[in-house]
């Protein structure tokens, strides 16, 4: 989902949660679960586990598609006592990471704890914007402006 | 002919060893962090990744780290790493189009919507040694200008599409499977996908090599680069219990559409034609190499008449592949002693019926002969 | 389409091990034909799953090797839903596309034409039916001979189509092409590979 875009159904809601989840830090992950302190039981519905996705592109970059190559993913399965089922699958094979975004899942999808998980997040959220903020302006400092050298009497 | 020998195992064992001792080298030099290596040998992390066929920086640093810097043998790692992971199913289509530009360019158009911007390039440096590296003094901070946010960035390719100047991509057929050489062998002839997997996976000097004879006159084309841009993409999955794609986090991508101009058959009126180029992370130069090859094996399909190296997809394609050449070159090493041996009798007898034929023709004749 | 996941029962308990070690016994299975190989582990599963069927499907099918249910099986949703997710593999309702077939009630197992008996370029991309019977003995019933059989080796099971030991025969009419059979019940899984002949029944 590209940056600024407001998501609107709940799948739009729950995907932009995933990928806050996706790209925040161990650590980060770690202090938002903390934030919850859900206290209920976690059963494990697939134990954490690293495998491939194959990356595929599209020939153009608008074609058909075309296999690039592969990426480690880690993917989790939790349930929480209320029966909502977490699901997290991350680039890289970091299982505790996966474990953690899983349950935040989980606990996103029940009505009472929404807010609170899409609250804990949103430090997530802001330090990737102010990333990708940066670096747009490091960017930007390199656009080239051309000048037009006016050749004979015009 | 191969023939099972023992012996050796302490050698190796040590040798193993002593591997070890001179992969670490002189212990009062600090030894080199994964972090270390993904972040200041990044280029060489991303090359790895792009020829092992497999997306995760920290292995990459591993594998170049265990490797001793060489890289096809860390591309040899990654490979095998890869060999011992299931796969959960593939991605879907990473769309470009949507990339968080760091660096985008023309050589077709001079101004375009988006603007070109340089990003953190080699290009215009002056290639001279620069000391102050060698020193470890901090570089100055990066300079900022105002970033229009979500600022579109069409390709090029859609403006000259927009006037049929172009050839549209391949349109996708649902449903049709696309070629993937890790689960079926390549058979002869493949296909443009089946094709850009395995440039993609291929040796950039090899590549590289084939791309620039392609320049030089070895099935002949003129190339221009339409747009190259490198950044992150979202790399997203539907899994099965889901059934909606589910954000699996940023991958970096170097893409490069390459423009080639094409006189036109009894079928296709004279346009623009397309070579593609796409690499982890910031392979630019794989990615142009790509898209060079990736037009000038399209001769046949384009109706063109194919000559050259680079035109021939199994030329190509059977030798793409480092770590198969490698394997190949490499496996002289193991001992063949029951093979020479056999050469050596066969080299002794000839020249002894050698001698003996020299032997029993006059002197005479033996001048004439001459 | 989302499975109703609040639903879903855990699979294996350690999914590599418990899916290797079905594995090895399906691989000794199909080596010995004749022989029973026991299922270690088997996963706790939805009703009307045998747990035999679901442990081979864990460890055998994937998003690249589709499984066609049997109507028994694909008409209980919670079924489906935990094979496809377990397992990643897509459920299939046209049997010729199946790399797995798993069978509950194998009384109506459809003809072996039905499914998919590989090309002769690719005598491998066949499909491998597993038939969850009632009862499975080396006692008395076909009287089995081939590779992996010293002399001759016996295999009953119960219930199966009226006319199995037919079907055998055609299927091995077609060598190379043809279906592989795997019979299981009891945390037992017997082996039936088209390289069989069937002589006769004891």
């Amino acid at each position: 989902m590209p940056v600024g875009t407001v998501p609107t159904t709940p799948q739009e809601q729950r995907r932009a949660a995933m990928a806050l989840c996706a790209e925040a830090k161990p650590e980060e992950l770690r202090a938002a679960l903390d934030a919850v302190a859900y206290r209920g039981a976690v059963e494990t519905l697939r134990p954490a586990e690293t495998g491939l996705v194959m990356a595929r592109a599209r020939i153009g970059g608008d074609g058909s598609p075309f296999n690039l190559g592969e990426a480690t993913v880690t993917r989790a399965a939790v349930r929480i006592a209320s029966g909502e089922a977490g699901f997290a699958w991350h680039l890289g094979r970091d299982a505790a990471r996966a474990e953690a975004a899983a349950l935040l899942d989980a606990l996103w999808q029940v009505p009472t704890l929404r807010p609170t998980v899409e609250a804990v997040l949103v430090p997530v959220a802001q330090r990737l914007e102010a990333e990708a903020a940066r670096e747009a302006r490091h960017t930007a400092a390199t656009r080239v402006e051309f000048f037009t050298m006016v050749r004979g009497e015009g | 002919m191969y023939v099972a020998v023992k012996g050796g195992e302490a050698a190796i064992a040590n040798a193993h060893r002593l591997l070890a001792h001179v992969r670490r080298g002189d212990p009062a030099v600090p030894e080199l962090g994964l972090e270390q290596i993904a972040e200041q040998l990044a280029l060489a992390v991303d090359r790895v990744m792009t020829e092992g066929s497999l997306y995760d920086r920290e292995l990459a640093a591993l594998a170049l780290k265990q490797a001793r810097g060489d890289l096809v043998e860390a591309v040899f790692l990654l490979r095998a790493c890869r060999t011992t992971l299931p796969r959960f199913g593939h991605s879907a289509p990473l769309d470009t189009g949507r990339m968080a530009v760091r660096r985008r360019i023309s050589a077709t158009y001079k101004d375009l919507p988006g603007g070109q911007v340089l990003g953190p390039t080699f290009d215009y440096t002056h290639r001279l040694l620069d000391f102050t590296l060698a020193a470890g003094l901090p570089p100055p901070p990066p300079a900022e200008a105002p970033a229009e946010p979500d600022a579109p960035m069409p390709r090029v390719t859609d403006l000259l599409a927009d006037e049929s100047l172009i050839e549209p991509s391949p349109p996708e057929q649902p449903g049709a499977p696309v070629g993937d050489l890790t689960r079926e062998p390549v058979s002869y002839p493949t296909g443009r996908d089946t094709r850009l997997q395995a440039l993609a996976r291929g040796d950039e000097g090899f590549v590289l090599a084939l791309g620039y004879s392609t320049q030089r006159g070895y099935g002949r084309t003129h190339p221009f680069v339409g747009e190259i841009r490198a950044g992150a993409v979202m790399l997203e999955f539907v899994p099965e219990e889901l059934g909606f794609p589910v954000p699996l986090g940023r991958i970096a991508l170097t893409e490069c559409q390459m423009v080639t101009q094409f006189k036109g058959s009894g079928e296709r009126p004279p346009q623009f034609t397309r070579g593609y180029g796409l690499a982890f992370g910031g392979c630019e130069r794989k990615a142009m190499a790509m898209a060079l090859v990736d037009r000038s094996l399209r001769a046949r399909e384009l109706g063109e008449e194919a000559t050259a190296p680079a035109q021939d997809e199994e030329f190509v394609l059977a030798h793409c592949d480092s770590l198969q050449a490698t394997g190949f070159v490499e496996h002289l090493k193991l001992p063949h002693h029951v093979d020479f041996q056999a050469e050596l009798e066969l080299v002794r007898r000839l020249r002894a019926e050698h001698a003996a034929r020299q032997a029993a023709t006059p002197p005479m004749l033996q001048e004439a002969a001459e | 389409m989302a499975l109703a996941a609040a639903a879903l029962a855990p699979g294996f308990r350690d999914p590599v091990p418990d899916a290797q070690g079905t594995f090895r016994a399906v691989m000794e299975a199909l080596a010995r034909p004749g022989s029973l190989q026991r299922l270690a582990t088997l996963p706790a599963v939805p009703e009307p799953l045998p747990p035999e069927l679901a442990a081979i499907a864990l460890a055998l099918a994937d998003h690249e090797a589709p499984l066609w249910l049997d109507v028994r099986l694909a008409a209980a949703p919670a079924v489906v839903d935990w094979l496809r997710f377990h397992s990643g593999a897509p459920v299939v309702a046209d049997p010729a596309s199946a790399a797995f077939a798993l069978i509950a009630d194998p009384a109506a197992c459809p003809p072996l034409e039905a499914f998919a008996r590989g090309t002769p370029d690719y005598p491998d991309r066949s499909a491998t039916l597993v038939l969850a019977v009632a009862e499975l003995t080396t006692a008395h019933g076909l009287i089995l001979e081939g590779p992996g059989i010293r002399g001759r080796a016996l295999l009953g099971a119960a219930p199966l189509p009226n006319d199995f030991a037919q079907r055998l025969e055609r299927n091995r009419a077609g060598f190379p092409l043809g279906v592989d059979h795997l019979l299981v019940a009891s945390g037992r899984v017997a082996g039936l590979p088209r390289t069989t002949r069937i002589l006769g029944v004891a």
